[in-house]
């Protein structure tokens, strides 16, 4: 697993939810870039297309509250996102995330200190932000053992098919 | 301990279980909604073959019944062969309604058990004493393949609701005011245990009502200890034997928040969020607001409750010419019970549009979407920006009573002056 993550940053607010992560009229698609072509269109039509690929989205409070469509961290996956920051995020998307190996990290008020465009260099171990343009580190919460361990086998499905024995 | 720490610990083998654990539990029954056919791909992407329970585990077809276009009739399809290669003992089809409604008239629900749904309003099943949570679609292709899901043992707060509601004030009002001050994350990860003489005294409708929008606070899970109208509700349906949990005397709360609900006013969660809670006296201070539709319907407002208040208020008025009220009952169950006793014959005739059982334009999929620019009252659970269509329309959620009020005027009405 990449402990280590580099990419270029989106902002979005406090409370983004699964409807405007991928609204309900999109839910019978199963096609995951086709999925992605609508990540965060609730937001911003523009988003999902011009997504830097490996990007960040940073987030306020509460990002992905609301329904527990998996297609939600699907679309971000597909769109290109590597990662989430935010100040706290939903219980059900946190555990489709992990499951699909996003990596989302609490990092209390980052939105508020860094600026849409800026590259962050996360280290998922060591529990720090780096922005590249300023060099500020900013301190972030760890994950737990659990998700750790789903993130380092690269996701649940890795994890079920050794326990299944299937190679 | 708390009931349901017992019920977690019950199912994952141990005496006792403590906050912030992980627990492996074993799954009682575990349903799968008709949106989530990745439930089916992760299955096979993780090497599963057969379920690990063909009589625990259900397809439930409510978002899109019945299917509005050919991608979800496609997606039926391949959710029907899973079923059939599983021989999977219960199957609702589109004619049956939604999840949460369905389950608990099925009785698969009943309490001390887990339940988990591919949905994030499975903490209604709080309402009978059950530790109900949901999952997205992989989380699920686990239970399947296995029987049990890992848990985050969850902090407990409880949410004490005291007195008696006053007249035009019912059990989604209160929820409202509740969410208003507890806010969208000020329950996250955490189980909520709604207490107070309010609860003790609430029938199984209005117990669902509250435990369905405790997601909505971020909850995990919902609790209720069970009461009389909970046994009997249970003990005409449930399936199997149960065992009822109670929580220890003396039991520490992580939190206690305490609200007196004998003098509520109705409540409205004004666009865009469900959090976004005023009186409606309040609102209606600030100025009028007109509406294109009213809906009442979904997990949380189209029970047989909530269409009887409405025909109540309706019968022999008509809605405006150029406004909508679509009408959409929670089940198949429900739909004929309001049939039986007229009340859908009150509502058309009032000018709503009935539709099948199910989530309808709850979340945007059909039956009644609203397009830029319309603003619509609803009984549904949330109102984020595109849930019910367009993300410049306006929704604003409401008891089933302040709905039907305020779509008989045109504008957003209290409902006391109907009752």
């Amino acid at each position: 697993m990449k402990t280590e993550i580099t990419g270029k940053i989106i902002i979005v607010g406090d409370n983004i939810d699964t409807d405007q992560i991928y609204p309900g009229r999109f839910l019978a698609l199963t096609d995951p870039a086709e999925i992605g072509s609508h990540c965060l269109c609730g937001v911003d039509e523009s988003i999902a297309a011009s997504f830097p690929k490996g990007g960040i989205v940073v987030a306020g409070r509460n990002f992905g509250c609301g329904s527990s469509r998996e297609h939600a961290p699907i679309a971000l996956l597909s769109m290109g996102a590597s990662a989430v920051l935010a100040d706290s995020f939903a219980r059900i998307f946190f555990r489709n995330s992990i499951n699909l190996g996003l990596p989302l990290i609490i990092c209390k008020d980052i939105s508020k200190k860094v600026e849409n465009g800026q590259t962050l260099t996360l280290d998922i171990e060591k529990g720090t932000v780096t922005v590249e343009e300023t060099g500020a580190v900013y301190e972030c919460e760890r994950l737990g053992d659990q998700a750790m361990k789903i993130l380092e086998a690269g996701g649940i499905k890795p994890l079920m098919r050794a326990r299944m024995g299937i190679k | 301990m708390h009931a349901l720490e017992k019920i977690l610990a019950k199912n994952s083998g141990r005496t006792e279980v403590h906050t912030g654990e992980i627990v492996t539990a074993k799954v009682d029954f575990a349903e799968i909604n008709d949106l989530y056919l990745q439930t089916v791909y992760s299955f096979y992407e993780m090497g599963g073959d057969k379920v690990w329970d063909n009589e625990k585990c259900a397809f439930v077809f409510d978002h899109y019944a019945p299917a509005p276009d050919i991608k979800s009739a496609s997606n039926h399809n391949e959710m029907r062969e899973f079923a059939k290669k599983n021989d999977l003992k219960f199957h609702f089809d589109t004619n049956c309604g939604v999840c949460h409604q369905v389950m608990a008239e099925a009785g698969v629900i009943y309490p001390g058990m887990i339940v988990v749904a591919t949905d994030s309003h499975t903490t209604t099943h709080g309402a009978f004493g059950a530790m109900g949570t949901g999952v997205g679609a992989t989380d699920m292709a686990t239970i399947l393949m296995t029987g049990e899901l890992w848990f985050r043992v969850p902090e407990i707060i409880e949410i004490r609701l005291e007195g008696e509601a006053p007249k035009g004030v019912y059990p989604k009002d209160v929820v409202l005011h509740v969410l208003g001050k507890i806010k969208a994350d000020g329950a996250v990860y955490k189980a909520i245990d709604f207490t107070g003489s309010y609860v003790e005294n609430l029938n199984v409708a209005g117990r669902m009502v509250i435990c369905n929008m405790a997601v909505e606070m971020g909850a995990k899970t919902a609790y209720m200890q069970p009461n009389q109208d909970v046994l009997d509700y249970v003990s005409a349906r449930a399936v199997r034997p149960y065992e009822i949990q109670h929580t220890d005397p003396g039991y520490q709360y992580q939190e206690s928040y305490v609200f007196d609900v004998s003098a509520l006013e109705p409540q409205l969660a004004c666009p865009h969020s469900v959090d976004n809670v005023e009186p409606l006296p309040e609102v209606l201070k600030k100025g009028e607001v007109l509406l294109n539709q009213g809906y009442i319907g979904s997990c949380t407002g189209g029970r047989e409750e909530d269409i009887a208040i409405a025909a109540q208020i309706l019968r022999g008025k008509q809605i405006p010419k150029y406004s909508r009220l679509v009408v959409v009952p929670a089940s198949a169950e429900v739909m004929q019970e309001c049939i039986r006793k007229g009340y859908l014959l009150d509502l058309m005739q009032a000018g709503a549009t009935i539709s099948t059982p199910g989530c309808g334009a709850c979340l945007g999929a059909h039956e009644g979407v609203i397009a830029p620019g319309e603003v619509c009252i609803t009984s549904t659970n949330r109102n984020f920006p595109g849930r019910m269509g367009s993300t410049e329309a306006k929704l604003y959620l409401a008891s089933p009573a302040t709905v039907a009020a305020s779509i008989l005027n045109g504008r957003i009405t209290d409902p006391r002056a109907y009752l």
